[in-house]
């Protein structure tokens, strides 16, 4: 290993940004020793720099954006002093990039055949046909379905997951030495990212790819790579190999990412997230010494904020770095954090009942020569549960299983086709919006999804609030209005010259805690939250859940939780419901969805989901195939086209039947209650001793 | 621990003037009485007509002063601005300075530079002996109180016809949409000459026509930019809190609209502008005798064949080509700076 040429290396580099204001410092003395054939992960926050390292690698800085110091080595050799016209050849052919948006990488115009055969022609200069010949390798290489009719296709006409897999193989066509994957799985479904990361795995082993895979998620980082670069605010703050990095952390920032990320063993009453106090600072208000400092638990003046400190290896020989100036004095094992144990919450009586409740939509498509088609979406089909006052009900399914449809439904904004969904005595499911009165809209409220969506950037944060307490009619008199706003931006932990803001002022987290005081304003019996922290970084999730829970905690509110993550949603909630297409498969408690028996779907989500803990154990369940249309599902059961268990000639043709377990427990499956029961446990902790006895 | 800190209660005096609220009493303050002027100056007495304008030219001065500062950043937007403003402040304080009488004839023909009759024309004097210098100054009133009110009609028109369609989408939007691609068919002269020929020449009638003109293309882009912003969140959360539609569209989705649409006002008074000189040209505008750009190059056009006298041409023209550099210039540097933040 030791006379072996790095592929990259990074010494000491600084990256800038100049905009009007000045010098942006966007990375700070960042170094990192890539080896062949390994792969390193860079995981941190938005704003923390890893993105802007793999441009730097790219040399892709834009206008504004230079390398002011350092070095960038690519296989021995400074890239900064090669010509554009070098550069120019090792883009590409060397080093490679896949982004985040697939959609985005290639040209909508262009076949995908053409696309990736230019790759071969251009830096290799082979004749089309052995280019082509290559292009349609590298498609089953990279597990594609059908290749032929792949190449043929327009990127629009292929689904997701499979853009990306075309983006993967048009990375890899150039055979090169280093691969930079920025995000590449963050745009998918959690089922179709597992996909792409098995495909990324076995690319590295088969490939000898060296490979710089960036990402927020660090179970997608335990299971891609062998060593790990964790950036706080520009900084590389602890480097080192994957397993000791998890295991024995050295930097307070990385314990405090690890804190407030839910793993299996987290739970919201005896052992709840701890969130990072305080927020990221902005690259020009970074404090003097560890840009942590002002977060840290172990802040010491005098040493902490002395000046620029430099990584240090945790032990000779360990290859293990970290930039803390304290990691050996601070003892690691007796500072496990300590949460605040709570009480579990008593639920009350029923609610919200939905029974059989269905929304059809009717798609007309007009085909050839005018004949229009009348299609029926599907989006929601027979859905029925309950959820009791001061409960948590998760509903989890991936894009397009019909989550959104029926939040739309329940607030008013669509009438059901069938059903029945009563609020407490009344029936909700023919009433739009406009005919419910105040009281009812604001027993029942929403908190969105995207925080920069959720906030009307033109007027102020207590404005915003200020009218929904007006419409509701709680308050009437201006004075205790502004101070009914003072309040709920006290509840919601932000300070309260807040009220004069405006949304753009505020970050990503701050928003949602809007969001969350503006649902909560009306005081409501039960509140929607869609999705209300994926688009938050992991430091912020454990605050805004937090806040989440505590305000439930007080107001005994209902809260309905819509997600795709299996991680907060078993964290959170008390009882799941499981979605595909538009119907429920599974449902049950917490504990009864995590363990067996379990739903075909269920187990592969399970198996899909990433988990930040070397303890865990999974069984490997990947789909095959993609999500069906939802204007053409299958006849019978909707999982049938992907289900490993599939029963030929009975699953695509009969809806499966509802088997129950308990009584609250159900699965909707064909197979014999006998088999489901005899499923294995897909999650795995192997807990060791002293673990075990926390 | 905040984004960004502001201080209160140490704002200084030019701070306290970028407040919306005073920006908007500012433009008040120049606006309406300008706009009383032009458009009803007859009805007023000749005393209140001599006063009318005096709190006008603080005010524009203002405006100029706080336009400047806030966009010095875009040298464009400040030259625009500085261009716009200055026919600004020749309008409002035409009546103060001291000008011959434009309507009065005293020495035709008279080339720039020479005294004739007691008088020294500066622009030298039209056909009729009357003062180029005075005429040009006092014509910039009546285009831009026109221009400006016929544009601010045609958006008000516009704006609110798109909201409805992209909003309310479904027969709205189809009968809205009709109705202004039929409109937008036509070739936009040929409906001025045929609403103007209809109604008959006058100030008012100038700005339903322009607003016939404009209005459905700014109807497609507040339709367009309302599209796409009726999906975001904080719309669905106003729906979902049971809001009225109208409140909607015009606390939720207007406001938001205003970036786009404020560049694209800068150009359309630009057009707007060029579209009035044009229809006073063709005789359709503003009736003579009082001063007006487009009436003085209609009067001069005889004439201005000669080398020698094709002053009288000239002056005008450039006066309305700085005015809408000016207004086209303010839409880039906005545009730019929209674009840098």
């Amino acid at each position: 290993m030791s006379e072996q040429v790095p592929v990259l290396e990074c010494r000491n580099l600084s990256v800038s940004y100049f905009v009007r204001a000045g010098e942006i410092p966007a990375v700070v003395d960042f170094t990192m020793k890539l080896m062949p054939g390994e792969a390193q992960g860079i995981v941190g926050e938005s704003g923390c720099g890893k993105s802007t390292v793999a441009l730097a690698i790219m040399n892709y800085m834009g206008r504004n954006g230079a390398i002011v110091g350092g070095q960038i080595l690519f296989e021995g050799r400074d890239m900064r002093t090669m010509s554009d016209e070098e550069l120019r050849q090792i883009r590409g052919s060397k080093i490679a990039m896949v982004y985040q948006e697939p959609m985005a990488s290639l040209n909508p115009s262009m076949k995908i055949g053409d696309q990736l055969a230019e790759v071969p022609l251009f830096h290799e200069g082979v004749s089309e046909d052995e280019a082509k010949r290559r292009a349609r390798e590298m498609l089953s290489n990279v597990r594609l379905p059908d290749p032929g009719r792949i190449m043929e296709s327009y990127p629009h006409q292929i689904s997701g997951g499979q853009q990306q897999r075309v983006v993967i193989a048009m990375a890899l066509l150039s055979n090169p030495k280093l691969l930079l994957l920025d995000e590449p799985t963050t745009a998918l479904d959690v089922t179709v990212e597992a996909g792409i990361v098995e495909l990324i795995k076995e690319i590295s082993s088969e490939f000898g790819t060296s490979m710089i895979y960036i990402s927020h998620n660090l179970g997608l980082i335990l299971e891609t790579c062998d060593r790990i670069t964790v950036m706080y605010s520009g900084e590389a703050v602890e480097v080192g190999d994957i397993h000791t990095v998890f295991n024995n952390m050295r930097h307070p920032y990385t314990r405090g990412l690890f804190n407030s990320i839910p793993v299996p063993g987290a739970d919201k009453n005896a052992r709840p997230l701890v969130a990072i106090r305080g927020q990221l600072p902005l690259p020009h208000e970074r404090p003097k010494g560890c840009y942590f400092g002002p977060r840290c638990d172990y802040f010491e003046a005098g040493r902490c904020d002395a000046g620029h400190l430099p990584m240090e290896e945790v032990a000779p020989g360990s290859n293990h770095f970290v930039r803390c100036v304290r990691f050996a004095e601070i003892d690691w094992e007796a500072l496990k954090p300590k949460p605040k144990e709570q009480e579990p919450i008593e639920p009350g009586d029923v609610v919200l009942r939905v029974e059989n409740l269905t929304k059809h939509y009717e798609v007309e498509h007009t085909g050839l020569l005018f004949v229009s088609e009348k299609r029926t979406v599907k989006a929601n089909e027979k859905i029925s549960f309950r959820a009791r006052e001061a409960e948590t009900v998760a509903i989890v399914g991936e894009s397009g299983c019909g989550k959104s449809t029926f939040a739309k439904v329940l607030m008013g904004l669509e009438e059901a086709s069938a059903g029945r969904v009563q609020l407490g005595n009344l029936e909700l499911s023919k009433l739009p919006v406009e005919a419910r009165d105040g009281a009812t809209i604001s027993r029942l409220q929403m908190v969105f999804q995207n925080p920069f969506d959720t906030l009307n950037p033109s007027h102020t944060v207590g404005a915003q609030i200020a009218r929904v307490i007006k419409k509701f009619g709680i308050e009437k008199d201006p004075e205790r209005i502004r101070e009914r706003v003072y309040e709920l931006l006290d509840t919601v932990k932000l300070p309260r010259d807040f009220a004069d803001r405006k949304p753009r002022q505020l970050s990503g987290g701050q928003k949602q805690r809007v969001g969350i005081a503006r649902a909560f304003a009306g005081d409501p019996k039960m509140v929607i939250a869609d999705e209300p922290v994926s688009a938050l970084d992991v430091s912020v999730q454990a605050a805004v859940t937090g806040l989440l829970m505590d305000i439930q905690r007080e107001n005994r509110t209902t809260l309905l939780f819509i997600s795709h993550d299996l991680s907060v949603v078993r964290y959170l909630s008390d009882r799941i419901v499981v979605m595909y297409l538009g119907q429920i498969m599974e449902k049950g408690l917490t504990e009864e969805i995590f363990s067996p028996p379990y739903h075909p779907y269920t187990e592969a989500l399970l198996s899909a989901v990433p988990i930040a803990d070397t303890r865990v154990e999974k069984r490997k369940v990947v789909l095959t195939g993609e999500l069906p249309s939802p204007t053409d599902p299958p006849k019978g059961c909707p999982f049938s086209t992907r289900c490993p268990y599939v029963i030929e000639g009975l699953c695509e043709t009969t809806p499966p039947p509802v088997r129950s377990f308990s009584d609250s427990h159900t699965i909707a499956c064909h197979l014999e209650e006998a088999r489901l029961t005899a499923m294995e446990p897909v999650i795995k902790i192997d807990d060791d001793p002293a673990q075990a006895a926390e | 621990m905040a984004v960004t800190t502001q201080v209160p209660g140490s704002s200084s005096l030019l701070e306290r003037l970028q407040r919306p609220r005073v920006i908007i009493a500012l433009m008040l303050v120049m606006w309406l009485p300008l706009m009383t002027y032009v458009m009803f100056g007859n009805y007023l007495g000749q005393q209140l007509k001599d006063l009318i304008l005096l709190p006008a030219i603080p005010a524009t001065f203002l405006l100029w002063l706080v336009a400047v500062i806030s966009w010095r950043e875009s040298w464009v937007a400040v030259l625009g601005v500085t261009l716009v403003f200055f026919w600004l402040l020749v309008a409002v304080s035409a009546p103060y300075l001291p000008l011959i009488d434009p309507n009065k004839p005293i020495a035709p023909f008279t080339v720039p530079g020479l005294e004739r009759k007691g008088h020294y024309f500066i622009l030298g004097a039209d056909l009729k002996g009357r003062d180029m210098l005075s005429r040009t100054l006092w014509g910039c009133q009546r285009v831009l109180v026109w221009g400006v009110t016929a544009t601010l009609v045609a958006y008000i028109i516009g704006s609110m016809l798109g909201l409805l369609a992209g909003y309310l989408a479904g027969w709205w939007d189809e009968v809205i949409s009709f109705i202004s691609n039929v409109l937008l068919s036509f070739p936009v002269m040929v409906l001025y000459i045929l609403i103007l020929n209809y109604l008959g020449p006058s100030g008012f009638n100038i700005v339903i026509a322009v607003t016939f003109a404009s209005a459905p293309a700014i109807m497609r882009i507040v339709r367009g930019l309302t599209l796409d912003m009726k999906s975001r969140d904080y719309i669905f959360a106003a729906q979902t809190r049971g809001e009225h539609p109208l409140w909607i569209m015009l606390v939720e989705l207007l406001p938001n609209a205003r970036g786009p649409i404020i560049v694209d006002a800068c150009l359309r008074l630009g057009y707007t502008t060029v579209a009035i000189t044009t229809l006073t040209f063709l005789g359709l505008g503003l009736p003579p005798p009082d001063p007006d750009w487009g009436l003085m190059i209609k009067e001069a056009a005889k004439v201005a064949m000669l080398w020698k006298f094709s002053y009288m041409l000239l002056i005008p023209a450039l006066a309305v080509s700085s005015l809408i550099l000016g207004f086209n210039l303010m839409a880039d540097g906005l545009r730019e700076m929209s674009l840098k933040d």
